[in-house]
């Protein structure tokens, strides 16, 4: 019988845990927290058993690793024949995964192999009291709305949207086991290869780890009004962000998108500027600590999200409000 | 060589709809189209179907099937993939397709494409923008066993491979995948032509194909959703925000910047 929690770990480029492990096993605990269930957690790739001590410390019971050759790099293909071995060993009753770069494409790729449902992109993640079974929030719509929904066949397979949940503070003194996973990948299966990669440097503060963000919308007008948010950005060691109409435009490049299928971003503080905050928008920044608006129309979306509002053209805002900023932090 | 391409499009409540007009019908667990807005063609699979004509232009023939799922069409809709320069449109339709979840949806339409038969990709957007679940290219790709690339910003065949460029947070990355193959289309793709004149026309007088569930093998009592629906709600956010007022607009962005200052935000 289907029994335990899995959860699916993920390693970075330089072996290091990626952050969603964090997540993911914090989802886990806390599930298992209602049902006494084994935590574990699968670990694929280069050096995977270096990091078995701090996913234990993190919230697992037991952690299968495999640094199969072919498991090296995060190929799809090699990744998702060698789970669908360890979900089968497992046999677990609950599946957690995240929805990272790599774990977008997985998680729906492993439920139809293993011919599960899948409630992918949740946003939280309860034990039903009664029937002891998952159920999962995940919104839909744009996050106009939100679907409350439940697996009724095991393996139940989650996804979780990233940086909602967050890690468990790590505890050294955990105690857990760790089992090489029972992985036989022949490279055949691999039929994508990466043709070449471009890193492209980015200039100033990355979006994805900013303390501040300094986002703009359709409002602006036209790329010709960016310099003084790039200013005001600079000033704040911020980050610049932007919404989707922004980036098909092209006033901006898509790596500033910020949004459902933009970056999901949490940072501290959230200046938006003539963004109307549609739900797609604010799906990707509802993790931030506080939402300041700035925007013309009082009824705005982004006025039910934002802590701190001002009802104004950002034309005549910003101006003062960057020479007040520069005044304050001297520079 | 001539490339045949299946383009999975879906139509969707227009995504655009304000959020004052947006209802949800709690007892029957579903959202209620707002009157007056008509819905739209999901906009990223706009981008996949543009994605195929460019690939078609390229290949110098060859010919895009568009397939459609669901309960009920509206023509000058549902056609403009047609309008666009597509060369079929494929409507799998029944009442039973309303409200089935990705896992059911996708064994519907893999059914179809079996029956469509000759395609060298398989196309779709990067995610519907209702359901927003990004996982029915990824399932084709999985029942059928054919390999899968997500978010494509390009696509070009070489040398009887699909070649896709993918956006990363750091850069970018071309993948290689034998065909057929799926691909889903990001919104990175662009722009997307609009229909012209004579598309529209070409358009009108083309008759869609229409296939019942029963016309690719499956039993239309018999479809159910994979995940159970316990409930659909419209959020509620209980924060309150706080207006920054002043005697204009200059003043309200000094005292906004003195509000953060003693909030000790900055």
């Amino acid at each position: 019988m289907a029994q335990g929690i899995l959860a699916i770990g993920e390693l970075n480029e330089d072996s290091s845990l990626a952050s969603v492990t964090g997540e993911v096993l914090a989802v886990a605990r806390k599930l298992a927290g209602a049902t006494g269930a084994q935590v574990s957690l699968v670990l694929l790739g280069k050096n995977a058993s270096q990091r078995t001590k701090e996913a234990i410390a993190l919230g697992a019971d037991k952690v299968w690793v495999s640094e199969a050759e072919v498991l090296h790099e995060n190929q799809i293909e090699a990744h998702l024949a060698a789970l669908a071995q360890v979900c089968k060993a497992a046999d677990p009753q609950v599946i957690v995964a995240g929805k990272s770069l790599f774990g977008r494409d997985l998680a729906p790729r492993l439920a139809f192999r293993l011919r599960v449902p899948l409630m992918q992109d949740c946003i939280d993640v309860n034990t039903d009291p009664a029937t002891k079974r998952v159920v999962a929030v995940r919104p839909v719509y744009g996050g106009n709305a939100n679907a409350r929904v439940a697996s009724p066949v095991d393996p139940q397979f989650v996804c979780v949207r990233p940086k909602i949940f967050e890690a468990l503070p790590p505890n050294p003194s955990r105690r857990g086991e760790v089992v090489q996973a029972p992985v036989s990948v022949d490279a055949s299966v691999v039929k994508v290869k990466r043709v070449r990669r471009v890193k492209e440097e980015a200039t100033g503060v990355k979006l994805e780890d900013a303390r501040v963000v300094v986002s703009v919308g359709r409002g602006i007008g036209g790329p010709e009004n960016l310099p003084p948010f790039q200013d005001l950005a600079k000033a704040l060691g911020a980050a610049l962000g932007a919404s989707r109409p922004v980036c098909d435009a092209g006033w901006l490049d898509h790596s500033f998108q910020v949004g459902l299928t933009g970056k999901t971003i949490a940072p501290e503080i959230y200046l938006t500027w003539a963004i109307s905050g549609a739900s797609q928008h604010l799906a990707g920044c509802s993790a931030a600590k506080n939402i300041v608006a700035v925007n013309r129309d009082p009824n705005a979306n982004i006025f039910k999200e934002a802590k701190y509002g001002v009802v104004g053209d950002w034309k005549k805002v910003l101006p003062s409000f960057t020479a007040t900023v520069k005044e304050l932090v001297g520079s | 060589m001539p490339i045949n391409i299946i383009v999975c499009a879906k139509q969707v409540m227009d995504p655009e709809t304000p959020v004052s007009a947006f209802k949800v019908d709690r007892e029957a667990k579903r959202v209620v189209p707002a009157t007056g807005i008509p819905p739209v063609v999901n906009g990223f699979d706009e981008n996949a179907v543009e994605a195929a004509l460019r690939l078609k232009e390229k290949a110098g023939g060859g010919k895009i099937t568009i397939l459609s799922l669901g309960k009920s069409f509206v023509n000058d809709v549902i056609k403009k993939p047609l309008a666009m320069g597509g060369d079929e449109l494929v409507l799998l339709q029944e009442d039973a397709f309303e409200g089935l979840d990705a896992f059911t949806t996708v064994q519907a339409l893999v059914a179809a494409i079996k029956k469509i038969g000759q395609y060298d990709l398989i196309l779709c957007g990067r995610q519907a923008s209702d359901y927003d679940q990004a996982h029915v290219p990824h399932g084709i790709g999985e029942m059928l066993g054919l390999p899968v690339i997500s978010m494509a910003a390009n696509l070009e065949v070489k040398d009887g491979a699909i070649h896709v460029e993918r956006k990363l947070p750091d850069g970018y990355e071309v993948l290689e995948a034998p065909m057929p193959a799926v691909v889903s289309v990001s919104n990175e793709l662009t722009p997307v032509r609009l229909p012209n004149l004579r598309g529209i026309m070409a358009a009108s007088r083309k008759q869609p194909t229409v296939w019942k569930a029963a016309d690719v093998g499956l039993e239309a009592s018999a479809l159910r959703s994979g995940l159970e629906l316990l409930d659909l709600f419209i959020p509620v956010s209980e924060k309150v925000c706080e207006f920054i007022d002043g005697e204009n607009d200059e003043d309200k962005g000094r005292k906004l910047a003195l509000r953060l200052r003693e909030a000790k935000l900055i």
